[in-house]
């Protein structure tokens, strides 16, 4: 499901699956869209983050264009305990493998993967990510 | 830091090309004469070849390389350098004026830091400022490159990095005559790119600016990050418009207008060195 912020409408919840993973996406070429996660932050549930949140940054090919501190993602990072992946919409093969790397996680968050839970994956993720 | 103001007129007021170079080996400042020559001649050689810029003009191009030692920041730096392309038509009498036709100069400003432990046969001169045919720049380059084993980069300036000279430059003193603090973005449109020019008053931005800085003379990024969020907020009030989503392109105040290409114009010669100090810091940036 794909929304452009947070809360989701309200009339539609009963029709809606159980959410298993919320990826945000941040575009390092708008500030806006920085902003726009801090504010949908908001609107989450805390049981989401032991696991079932991650950050998408896009646009990283191209720094030239950078809008963004990466200090500020890294704050994101600190202050929801959730990973952050980075990639470039653009080109085919980086948009493949971060697709098929979403749905891994996403199996995972879903309890498709016998004795890997949301929240062991989301600490692997967080610790080897702590270079 | 007190730059005679006469000797770096020329400096100001023109639009330069901005780029990074990697240290110049066995650059020596006794020897700018030869180089002259040496450059002159490699110029006239690479025009015979086809490179003119103008075809069926007759022109003859001299080089002249000179030191600017007051355009330093701290001792340890390196004097610029001036590369100047002359030009003067041989048809015309002997006493003819010289028309300058292409200037360029390496600069260093407080670079020190950096390159604290670089050998000795390395001259530290990591920005280099163009104004003039592409096709000199070219030629210009490919000598230096040649002769000092060194790499010429374009150097783009990121929306990131505009906004903090923005922020920078709202800071300085100006006078009641100031031109407006302007802002150029960049919003992709449906058959091409839409330009938004936001002009603010330059008495209100550096009003705005002076309730977000905590402290004189320092700024953090949470100062700009507050200063441009306040100017975004109040043109979506007036025009319903995110200007946070759009891509800010040009930088233009009293000071001195940057454009996201590489592009600057130094417009007061009392902060010259100040923006030559950013401008230095993302050079080194962008070769490191």
């Amino acid at each position: 499901h794909l929304a452009t912020s947070l809360p989701l409408p309200s009339e539609r919840d009963h029709l809606r699956p159980r959410i298993d993973l919320i990826a945000f996406m941040i575009d390092i070429k708008s500030k806006y869209s920085l902003r726009n996660v801090e504010a949908s932050l908001a609107y989450v549930d805390a049981s989401f983050f032991l696991g079932k949140v991650c950050f998408l940054v896009t646009g990283v090919g191209r720094m030239k264009y950078c809008s963004i501190e990466m200090s500020a993602i890294w704050k994101l990072r600190e202050a929801y305990s959730s990973p952050v992946l980075f990639c470039e919409l653009e080109l085919e093969g980086i948009r493949v493998a971060t697709a098929q790397r979403l749905l891994r996680m996403l199996e995972i968050c879903a309890g498709l993967l016998p004795g890997v839970s949301a929240l062991y994956f989301g600490s692997l993720m967080s610790s080897s990510a702590n270079y | 830091e007190n730059t005679d103001p006469q000797r770096i007129a020329f400096l100001l007021c023109k639009q330069w090309t901005l780029y990074s170079v990697t240290p110049l080996y066995r650059f020596s400042n006794a020897h700018l004469k030869n180089y002259s020559r040496l450059l002159t001649a490699f110029v006239a050689a690479e025009r015979q070849k086809g490179w003119a810029v103008e075809v069926g003009v007759e022109l003859d191009i001299k080089v002249a390389i000179s030191s600017l030692p007051d355009l330093k920041g701290s001792d340890q730096d390196h004097a610029a350098i001036l590369v100047q392309l002359f030009s003067r038509s041989p048809a015309s009498q002997k006493n003819s004026e010289e028309k300058l036709i292409w200037s360029g100069w390496f600069c260093c400003v407080c670079g020190d830091e950096f390159f604290e432990n670089m050998p000795e046969d390395f001259t530290c001169l990591p920005l280099f400022l163009t104004n003039g045919a592409e096709s000199y720049t070219a030629i210009v380059g490919s000598w230096f490159q040649k002769t000092f084993d060194c790499c010429f980069h374009r150097l783009a300036i990121s929306p990131l990095n505009l906004s903090w000279m923005a922020a920078m430059w709202t800071e300085c003193k100006v006078d009641k005559t100031a031109s407006a603090v302007e802002l150029i973005f960049s919003v992709p449109g449906l058959l091409q790119p839409l330009d938004i020019l936001y002009a603010i008053h330059p008495e209100d931005a550096k009003a705005l600016w002076d309730t977000v800085q905590k402290t004189p003379g320092e700024i953090t990024q949470e100062e700009v990050d507050i200063f441009m969020d306040c100017l975004y907020s109040h043109f979506h009030r007036h025009f319903k418009i995110r200007l946070s989503a759009a891509k800010l392109v040009k930088v233009s105040t009293a000071i001195a207008s940057a454009h996201c290409d590489g592009i600057i114009k130094f417009l007061q010669s009392q902060y010259l060195i100040g923006v030559l100090k950013l401008l230095t810091e993302l050079a080194i940036s962008q070769i490191q």
